[in-house]
């Protein structure tokens, strides 16, 4: 089978096995709905609507048929992209989450990409000098990023750059001056970008750097690398153009396979910054207590796990020839 | 390079030693906390707002509150949750996995799928979706993230149940009449103890992180004194106070570290693959 043959098939079947995956969280959530006390209307159309804008919603969502037929009908709804009505919003909760993903994305995907770079490199320093002192720091600090809870670690930088040093702004994604005027200044969306970026990035260098050292240091004790380094090959040139290479495959796996987190961690650090995303969104539906944007973007969140788990798996089997298909 | 060499193993140890002492005294501070800092958390008779002194180690906040009060009352929170979750996981975990493992066809395929939608689910937001659906009781949210602690151990379970099963010791004990019960207590368990014991470890410190995250949100249990909670409240006063921030975080912090550093000791020990994000 030739080489992009095999992956297509690959990308086929293991779409196929997300199928049963998404049904699995979509009835979920349905039971999560109806297994609550109270009325399952207020989780499909918000808190403070009058009698008739919860009929119309009944209606809408089949909520006055009886239970099986209301699985179907919650099933076709959100295959049809319509996850519940927001009542704060007045629009179906679909379109005010996705509205949000782009300030969430413009967050999450520099922090995603600066904390694997900076990661492999803390990764690769700790196993080309395993045992050392410098390891032994870089493990100690690693362990505590990743144990430090992200929102906390971005107070400390607010703390630090905005309130003691104050060089960044406290929050928002851009000065009140340019939001009236409008247009985007890609400056002033960077100036505000670097400290709830450098937070969440924070966490997932620590997880990428840790992946790094094992996956490097697993390689190390393979055969090859010994030939390598009995040819007469110098320790750095072993590790950079035979070790490194084999161990970015599991890098690979393991970072996207923190999606979840990375949606989690990112929802937390918009909180202490006003970051216009899905984060302070679901604030905003605790306070207004507009239950179907929560519930929303949990469907979201987790179809996009799905989604993300999907690709890695076919990136994987893109470039390790010795995945049988 | 004897120098070198003996790094690792010191390493370890002293950093074993050191989470040990960071669990060894949230475990104090929650079990003593009404001797440690006696009162009610909630009490809000003392000036606002005070920067750390003699009296006031780590300062008040914006109603009066003594923080250091207020977070050692907390530590009995983070412990309850990283005690049930724990328990839930290594219960459901040997039980669903055991389940699978043994019983083999239509059910192994049930549970495993179970468990793979119950792992794709980002449990922050499932913790979200229940409180919003459920209120944000403590004891709801102890609930669901004991609901959502099992998969990895489960699988653990699973595949160990499913790989022993051609092992000679362990024919040669169902020959003699032993139970899957037994055989699973006395043959499985014992080889997946270092992995499962830091699966479990994990379990508990992601669980204080996102009640912690729930709280900081101010979706919380408004009842009881939680560090999120009072980092929910640092956040609004992070210019005039620093210090309602800093130690309600520092103290999360210890605490999830000190769980890692031992769980990482204990899975090196059993040279089990690297941690579970």
């Amino acid at each position: 089978m030739t080489g992009e043959r095999r992956v297509l098939t690959f990308l086929v079947r293991r779409t196929l096995q997300a199928i049963p995956l998404v049904a699995g969280i979509i009835t979920l959530t349905f039971i999560l709905i109806h297994s609550a006390p109270g009325d399952p209307v207020y989780l499909m159309a918000g808190d403070g609507g009058d009698a008739a804008y919860y009929s119309a919603m009944r209606a809408r969502y089949g909520l006055d048929r009886p239970l099986p037929e209301q699985y179907i009908h919650y099933v076709r709804s959100v295959l049809s992209g319509d996850f519940g009505f927001s009542y704060g919003y007045q629009q179906p909760v679909f379109g005010v989450i996705r509205d949000r993903i782009p300030a969430t994305l413009a967050l999450s995907l520099p922090a995603f990409a600066i904390a694997s770079i900076l990661g492999i490199v803390v990764g690769l320093a700790g196993a080309a000098a395993r045992d050392s002192r410098l390891d032994v720091a870089l493990r100690l600090m690693t362990s505590t990023l990743y144990s430090a809870p992200v929102f906390w670690v971005g107070q400390i930088l607010l703390l630090l750059f905005a309130v003691l040093i104050p060089i960044f702004p406290v929050g928002g994604m851009r000065s009140l001056r340019e939001s009236t005027q409008g247009s985007v200044d890609p400056l002033d969306l960077l100036w505000h970008l670097v400290l709830p970026c450098a937070s969440l990035s924070f966490s997932f260098l620590a997880i990428i750097a840790r992946v790094t050292r094992a996956s490097v240091i697993a390689e190390t004790r393979r055969e090859y690398v010994r030939a390598a380094r009995a040819r007469g090959l110098t320790p750095a040139a072993v590790l950079l153009r035979h070790a490194v290479p084999n161990a970015l495959l599991p890098i690979v796996t393991v970072a996207g396979y923190q999606v979840g987190l990375l949606l989690t961690s990112a929802s937390l650090t918009e909180a202490v910054f006003g970051w216009p995303g899905l984060g302070e969104l679901l604030l905003d539906a605790s306070a207004q207590r507009d239950y179907p944007l929560i519930i929303a973007i949990l469907l979201t969140a987790s179809i996009v796990v799905v989604a993300a788990n999907v690709v890695t798996d076919v990136v994987y089997t893109a470039f390790d020839p010795r995945v049988e298909v | 390079m004897p120098k070198a060499s003996r790094w690792p193993a010191s390493v370890r140890s002293t950093s074993a030693r050191i989470g040990l002492l960071f669990i060894g005294a949230v475990c104090v501070a929650g079990i003593a906390a009404t001797v440690i800092a006696p009162g009610d958390p909630f009490e809000t008779s003392g000036a606002v707002l005070q920067p750390p002194s003699r009296a006031l180690l780590f300062g008040s906040d914006d109603l009066g509150r003594d923080v250091f009060r207020a977070i050692v009352h907390g530590a009995r929170v983070a412990l309850l949750v990283a005690l049930t979750t724990t328990a839930a996981s290594l219960a459901l975990g040997i039980l669903i996995g055991a389940t699978a493992g043994y019983a083999g066809g239509l059910i192994d395929d049930g549970l495993m799928r179970l468990t793979e939608v119950v792992q794709v689910m980002p449990r922050f937001f499932v913790v979200l979706a229940v409180a919003a659906a459920f209120g944000s009781g403590l004891g709801t949210l102890l609930v669901v993230l004991g609901l959502t602690s099992w998969t990895g151990i489960a699988r653990m379970t699973r595949s160990q149940v499913l790989s022993i099963r051609t092992f000679d010791h362990v024919i040669a004990a169902r020959a003699a009449g032993a139970s899957s019960g037994r055989i699973l207590l006395a043959h499985v368990l014992p080889l997946t103890l270092g992995p499962v014991i830091a699966l479990a470890s994990f379990q508990a410190s992601g669980a204080i992180l996102i009640e912690a995250g729930v709280s900081f949100l101010g979706l919380g249990d408004p009842s009881v004194m939680t560090w999120g909670a009072l980092l929910h409240e640092g956040q609004h006063s992070l210019r005039a106070a620093w210090w309602l921030a800093f130690f309600p975080g520092a103290a999360l912090t210890v605490t999830v570290l000190g769980i890692h550093l031992v769980a990482d000791a204990v899975s090196d020990s059993a040279a089990a693959p690297g941690w579970e994000g």
